[in-house]
């Protein structure tokens, strides 16, 4: 085995803050070999990022500061080298790419500028030297045009080109090391597929070392050689992919993996979950952290356990290793509803939805339209989910707000069956949306009790202090909170809770019909299917009609009845759930199951690269006949010409597209 | 860029309307008029029918719309007037003050950026020391003391050394020495205070810019601080204080007319005192009037300067 590149030996980190010092990573050791990928995997708050923070000397100084253990880049401890000297390894030994292209980049400096700055800062290049270096750089990870794209600014393009900008922007001096934090998480899955199957190719050609920080399990099956799993800022397993996956020995590790939904394993009645929630590292809990939230828990735990090696190549830090056999507990059947009501609550018919923009500038008042819903059509039968699925930038959320009645169709209509004395306030009434990101979707001068007894003294569901505080109660409840929650502000509460008081607040006006946007989106996985599974119990004891919009197929897969993919507006295929996701009719529907990474690492390195081409383009400008030919795998002349009607091709199954 | 500009100049028209219907209504209502003033400065007996005869000479006889009229008339053709007292044409009174004016304001916003930017990065980069603690104090200073007052500090610490600037005002290209002794510290008074408005201004933007993921992306890329704050943080700073620094622009020349009669300058300041305390009707509407179009155009700057800096604003 080659020597190691970097070695991490037992690094601790730590944040003063003004309630005493936070651990933010607790004795994390891990090696990274040259061309290997290896995964840091975790919750939001384990440490991962802060410890590739350290890595690089970029921690929020003065407050955070490595307070222990050694960091060995070829032998060099970084831990202790003295600023000046790190400087110069960062960008040219050691590059980072971050989460969030577009805030990643400046805006205001030319894309070819930001591009040379490392060529000129390491490798002392002259301007025409870097800029002739960073065309190449940029036709490397795959942009077209390169030497136009050098003068080009960030907001000129696209979420996914801002991503390989800052690739080529970290590739620039040849570094041997590149640390990827959440590089694809706030991309589309296609474009997740694209960003990612690049990042390993280059890493194969230029013996590249990776570190892949990442919450996604799939991605880690796919693109992982090593896993390190950290959880409160310790590292609770570590090793191989194949053998993590195959046979997870720390309770965690096993818990998040059964709590993904997933696209190749049978659907099961209820997710399975992890109860609670991760510690807070201010106050960690005594022994093995994990411990309150284990199943398997006893007494031993009371110790801290140590990281040991269960096999070669495999560590865990738990006292049952052996407990944790691999037999899959048997799956539960896939649940067999009652057969939602066959009638339609809810008909919409050709909804269109467009906007007037202004293009850009205070110099310019050209005008375009953009067709952000085109003529979409479906029935929402009650009791049911309906899943509406699609790439950013597809329409599903204007699709989402028009149905709540936040905007108004520009033509088409729908209707909600709600009987005939239903005015303008009962509609309102009858249906409600819960947001995606409930940290900013609550208001946080508000009491949690103030937030959900608004709408209930709005429409006067209940009149007088008492009764309206009873009912928030029996909301709260309902919901899996304690009543008690209502004399606390949302950021005292965690993101679950935060997500329950949303779903609390939509429930106050007792609603037929509710919309969730991205509903589950912004949550660990770990908690994540706690909400699933909160929705769908919630759906079973009151009737409730949903429409689950969402980007993870998985998540789809497993609440939606039926499944509605949208793509530049247009509504591509509408079908039972299963029919669609185990045969799709559509050539979208397929690049976009194709695009997801199940995390499974032998079903993944069995199947070839598989990307869907392109990106979604402009709706200002719509490709004229079929909106998807010019990244369709199987688009023939006749696409460009007439735009496919959406033909009915089983009973229930609905297919816009000529060759299906 | 032509089209906007165009625009821009139209929209300005009523803007400026509206400057001109309210100076002239305010002019009209106040007590007393010029007739009065000027006459009995020159002591003697004012009979009834003398009054009345001035008045007719400089049209104050007609009705007020008339008189609005006749002004409106003559700004449509660039006809400013005379002024009441001496009777010049209003445009040759201001046109031999107005370079000195112009000098001084210019001036105080050189000192202004030259304190300013420096003293808030510094202050932002070292936020919470005793460097920012002094900065700090140093600002806020600058807010509560009035120009005048510090003006007047300033001629006592110069006479005090016996350094008094020269009395006479030579213009720049005639002998730039006694031109800027004389006009460096009447600068420096007002530009304190605007210094003081900006630098706090640059402060809380570089340090909401400094935590920005484009920082980190800079030092990621290793970066000495120097070009990370210079070109990446500074930058993008500067967009929220171009604003700033534009608007007080326009105020400061309301600050002249207090701080020429401090340092005994025969600028605008002096003469816009001066012809309120004569109810020289042409000459104050007239300089308001210059005011409101320094506005305007200093605003129609600020929009050019931020679309130069920040390419999300400029067309596609």
């Amino acid at each position: 085995m080659t020597a190691p590149l970097l070695d991490v030996r037992d690094l601790h980190v730590e944040f003063r803050t003004k309630r005493g010092s936070v651990k933010a990573v607790d004795g994390l050791s891990y090696q990274v070999r040259p061309g290997e990928i290896v995964a840091l995997v975790g919750e939001s708050g384990c440490g991962k990022s802060v410890s590739s923070l350290a890595l690089m000397g970029l921690l929020t100084k003065p407050a955070g500061r490595i307070t222990k253990g050694e960091i060995l880049f070829e032998g060099v401890d970084l831990a202790r080298l003295p600023e000046h000297e790190m400087r110069k390894r960062r960008g040219r030994d050691i590059a980072m790419i971050f989460q969030e292209p577009m805030t990643s980049l400046n805006p205001v400096l030319p894309i070819g500028l930001q591009l040379a700055e490392p060529l000129l800062q390491h490798r002392g290049a002259t301007v025409a030297e870097a800029r002739r270096r960073s065309a190449e750089l940029l036709a490397m990870v795959g942009m077209t045009d390169p030497e136009r794209r050098l003068d080009q600014y960030p907001h000129q393009l696209s979420g996914g080109m801002r991503q390989r900008v800052m690739i080529a922007m970290g590739l620039a001096c040849d570094p041997k090391l590149l640390i990827a934090d959440e590089p694809t998480t706030a991309l589309d899955v296609t474009i997740q597929a694209q960003i990612l199957e690049l990042l390993t190719s280059l890493s194969r050609q230029l013996n590249l070392a990776v570190i892949l920080i990442t919450h996604n399990l799939g991605v880690v099956a796919r693109y992982a050689d090593r896993v390190n799993v950290m959880y409160a800022a310790r590292q609770v397993e570590g090793g191989t992919a194949e053998r993590i996956f195959a046979n997870p020995r720390h309770p965690y590790t096993r818990g998040l993996l059964a709590a993904v939904p997933r696209l190749d394993r049978p659907r099961n009645a209820a997710l399975a979950t992890i109860d609670g929630a991760p510690p807070n590292l201010a106050n960690p809990p005594q022994g093995c952290r994990f411990g309150p939230r284990c199943a398997h828990r006893t007494e031993t735990c009371e110790t801290d356990p140590v990281l040991a090696e269960v096999e070669p190549d495999h560590l865990a830090r738990c006292w049952h290793v052996d407990a944790m056999s691999n037999d899959q507990e048997p799956a539960p059947p896939a649940s067999v509803r009652s057969g939602p009501q066959r009638e339609p609550i809810l008909t919409a018919n050709g909804l269109s939805r467009h906007y007037a923009v202004k293009n850009g500038g205070v110099f310019s008042r050209r005008h375009g339209i953009v067709r952000a819903v085109e003529s979409v059509s479906f029935d929402i039968m009650a009791g049911e989910t309906l899943g509406l699925v699609g790439e950013s930038g597809s329409g599903k959320s204007t699709i989402g707000r028009l149905l709540a009645g936040l905007e108004e169709p520009t033509a088409g209509h729908f209707s909600i069956a709600l009987g005939d004395q239903a005015d303008a306030t009962a509609r309102r009434r009858a249906v409600q949306v819960i947001f995606q990101d409930p940290t900013t979707a609550l208001n946080p001068r508000m009491l949690v009790g103030e937030i959900i007894a608004e709408p209930i003294r709005v429409h006067r569901l209940a009149i007088g202090k008492i009764a309206i505080d009873a009912r928030v109660a029996s909301l709260l409840t309902s919901v899996g909170l304690r009543a008690d929650m209502v004399e606390r502000y949302p950021h005292e509460l965690s993101g679950g809770q935060r997500q329950r008081v949303g779903i609390a607040r939509a429930l106050a006006l007792e609603p037929r019909f509710i919309v969730c946007d991205e509903a589950v989106s912004a949550l660990d996985v770990s908690i994540q299917g706690q909400i699933v599974n909160l929705l769908e119990a919630l759906q079973r004891e009151l009737g409730l009609t949903y429409l689950f919009i969402a980007h993870d197929l998985a998540v789809v897969r497993h609440i939606a009845d039926r499944v509605a993919v949208l793509y530049l507006g247009r509504l591509m295929e509408l079908g039972p759930r299963d029919a669609v996701f185990a045969n799709p009719s559509h050539p979208y529907t397929r690049a976009l199951l194709d695009a997801v990474p199940v995390p499974d690492p032998v079903a993944e390195r069995a199947r070839g690269t598989r990307t869907l081409k392109g990106e979604i383009p402009s709706p200002l400008k719509p490709p004229a006949g079929c909106v998807f030919h010019t990244r369709c795998p199987i688009a023939k002349e006749a696409c460009k010409q007439s735009i496919p009607p959406l033909r009915e091709t089983a009973p229930g199954r609905f297919v816009a597209c000529l060759e299906a | 860029m032509l089209g906007f500009l165009a625009r821009r100049l139209l929209l300005a028209i009523p803007t400026l309307l509206g400057v001109a219907v309210i100076t002239f209504l305010i002019l009209r209502v106040l007590p007393g008029d010029i007739v009065e003033v000027k006459l009995r400065a020159d002591g003697g007996a004012v009979t009834q029918e003398m009054v009345q005869k001035e008045r007719v000479r400089l049209g104050l006889d007609k009705p007020v719309i008339a008189q609005f009229g006749d002004w409106m008339k003559g700004l449509a053709t660039f006809d400013l007037g005379n002024s009441m007292w001496t009777g010049r044409p209003v445009t040759e009174e201001i046109g031999i003050r107005l370079a000195l004016s112009a000098q001084l304001a210019v001036m105080a916003t050189i000192v202004a950026l030259v304190l300013a930017v420096p003293l808030g990065t510094l202050s932002a980069l070292a936020r919470g020391t005793w460097i920012d603690g002094a900065i700090r104090l140093l600002t806020m200073a600058g807010l509560a003391v009035p120009s005048f007052w510090l003006g007047m500090l300033i001629i006592m610490g110069l006479l005090a050394v016996n350094a008094m600037p020269p009395l006479v005002f030579r213009p720049f290209f005639d002998d730039p020495w006694s031109n800027l002794k004389q006009l460096f510290w009447p600068a420096l008074a007002i530009g304190y205070r605007y210094a003081a408005v900006v630098a706090r201004m640059i402060r809380s933007s570089i340090i909401d810019v400094m935590g920005e993921d484009y920082i980190r992306t800079a030092r990621a890329k290793g970066l000495p601080e120097g070009k990370v704050v210079g070109r990446h943080g500074l930058r993008n700073a500067m967009l929220p204080s171009i604003t700033v620094i534009g608007l007080e622009f326009a105020f400061l020349f309301g600050g002249l007319a207090v701080t020429e009669q401090v340092f005994n300058l025969n600028g605008i300041g002096k003469l816009f005192v001066q012809a309120v305390t004569q109810r020289d009707f042409v000459l104050i509407q007239t300089i308001v009037m210059m005011s409101a179009v320094i506005f305007v155009v200093v605003n129609l700057i600020v929009d050019l300067l931020y679309a130069a800096l920040d390419p999300r604003l400029r067309v596609r």
